[in-house]
């Protein structure tokens, strides 16, 4: 029970990739950090909601998994550039043959995963191509 | 003071099994799809729920009038599908469009026609002047058991209206219900599958309510079925909207622009809600369309609605019903049996 808290305080940046931008130097963060490295004290952050919008860099396909997601396999991880600038990490929804380095993603709202049949479901964004999405 | 449709949203996933491969499989006759008249159903990914393709369709109707989500006060959500039998899918919709958190919400269940009943409730509050804002949801992941006749309709889908005051897409210039108490489909706390009443239950459910709201609606506005434009009935299949408009006097070239079933399937309280979309899809100023939906239990809402001059500013700026008929995968039985879940035989 104790990733409930956790994921609570992370829905803002799970359902809409709400993460930071310090205006002094122009830098963005995803996840949000709340100083800036560059800054320091002089920093200002202000909260920011990506688009979502991003390249892949690199992924991994997935084709053993735990039982929670054993149903879902084989999926692609990817790490993901977002057009502002940060990465981070994500599920590229496509077949695995389709996946490459390179590839233009958009923001889908998915299930992330569940605790069991009781426990909590968590929500968040996935990414889908670009080329061939509504 | 007018109300009605501020704006408008649809969802439909992406992967579609047709009507003859699950005939294949149970070994049904070939025909089933003619006779039904529905050639394939949309079927949810993985990881997609009542939930997700709930939020997808609101982001889809925000996005189409530049909605400030602050402005929503109400968000009713009728599914017969909620992930959680306690925990609203009206919360999680809602944080996931950035709502302010000054809002009631509430989920509503009336089989398929939840959906219709949540716009009233929005229509009520709003024409009532206590909120801006309201969003009405119809939204379904709904499952038939394996080899039951409900496996070929039973499919995914969500729709999304914003119910204000201002700039109207379309006004809702009346409604009336009609509701009794009729066991012609259910699903008990805790089942995985509903039950239904066999084939009979058509004439007692379906059709004594959608005619019955029908009428009363007519009388009520004073209109006849030649003064719509277009006519919207629910789509449990493809035959009984259609047999339900004959009898009421509606042409085939009303409902046909509404009459999305035969490629998506039914999508209980998307239904009525996505048909009425694909034909907000295409319709002009000045013209009527006639809605009415059906929930098993049973009863119908049945609605009178203009399109205001505002629906040709806002149709083009998101997805429009038959854009998911586009880019569709098709599954085969063991991959579509594998994406439900279907274990319990
Ligand atoms: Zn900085």
């Amino acid at each position: 029970m104790s990733t409930v808290p956790r994921f609570w305080r992370h829905i803002p940046q799970r359902y809409n990739l709400v993460g930071t931008h310090c205006s002094k130097c122009d830098e963005y963060y995803y996840p949000p950090r709340t100083i800036c490295p560059n800054c320091r004290r002089n920093a200002k952050m202000e909260d920011h909601k990506f688009k979502g919008l991003g390249t892949v860099v690199t992924y991994t396909t997935i084709y053993n998994a735990t039982d929670d997601f054993k149903r879902q396999t084989p999926y692609n991880l990817a790490i993901i550039e977002l057009l502002e600038g940060p990465r981070l990490t994500g599920q590229v929804i496509c077949s695995p043959s389709e996946i490459e380095i390179g590839m233009k993603v958009k923001p889908v709202f998915r299930i992330l995963g569940k605790e069991g049949d009781r426990g909590i479901i968590y929500y968040g964004t996935k990414f889908v191509p670009v080329e061939g999405s509504i | 003071m007018p109300a009605g449709i501020v704006s408008y949203g649809v969802y439909i996933p992406k992967y579609r099994i047709r009507a003859e491969e699950i005939a294949r499989v149970w070994g049904e006759r070939e025909d089933m799809a003619q006779n039904l008249n529905v050639f394939e159903k949309s079927v949810p990914d993985f990881d997609e729920d009542a939930v997700t393709i709930a939020v997808e369709a609101t982001r889809n109707a925000v996005k189409r009038a530049s909605i400030d989500s602050a402005r929503i006060g109400a968000i009713y959500t009728g599914s017969e599908s909620h992930p959680y039998a306690v925990k609203p899918t009206g919360t999680i919709v809602g944080e996931a469009i950035g709502v302010d958190h000054e809002l009631t919400a509430a989920d509503f269940e009336f089989a398929c026609k939840a959906g219709t009943a949540a716009v009233q409730a929005c229509l009520g509050l709003v024409t009532a002047n206590l909120i801006d804002l309201g969003l009405a949801i119809g939204t379904d992941t709904s499952q038939g058991a394996p080899g039951d006749a409900l496996e070929y309709t039973a499919a995914a889908g969500a729709a999304a209206y914003l119910i204000g005051r201002e700039n109207l897409a379309a006004e809702i210039e009346g409604f009336y219900s009609f509701t009794t108490d009729t066991p012609d489909f259910w699903r008990r706390e805790g089942m995985p599958y509903p039950e239904h009443g066999g084939r009979f239950t058509g004439e007692p459910g379906y059709f004594k309510h959608v005619t019955s709201a029908t009428r009363g609606l007519l009388k009520k506005m004073k209109t006849i079925p030649e003064d719509y434009d277009y006519a919207v009935f629910h789509q449990p299949n493809g035959k009984f909207p259609v047999r339900v408009a004959g009898q009421l006097g509606f042409s085939r070239d009303q409902i046909e622009p509404g009459l999305v079933v035969p490629w998506i399937g039914n999508t209980y309280s998307g239904s009525s809600l996505i048909g009425l979309a694909a034909t907000l899809d295409v319709a002009r100023p000045g013209e009527r369309i006639f809605l009415a939906s059906f929930g098993s239990g049973a009863g119908s809402d049945a609605f009178s609605i203009r399109v205001c001059d505002g629906i040709e500013d806002i149709r083009d700026r998101a997805p429009k019903v038959r854009d998911y008929f586009e880019n569709v995968q098709y599954l085969d039985y063991a991959v579509y049996a594998k994406h439900k879940g279907k274990l319990r035989l």
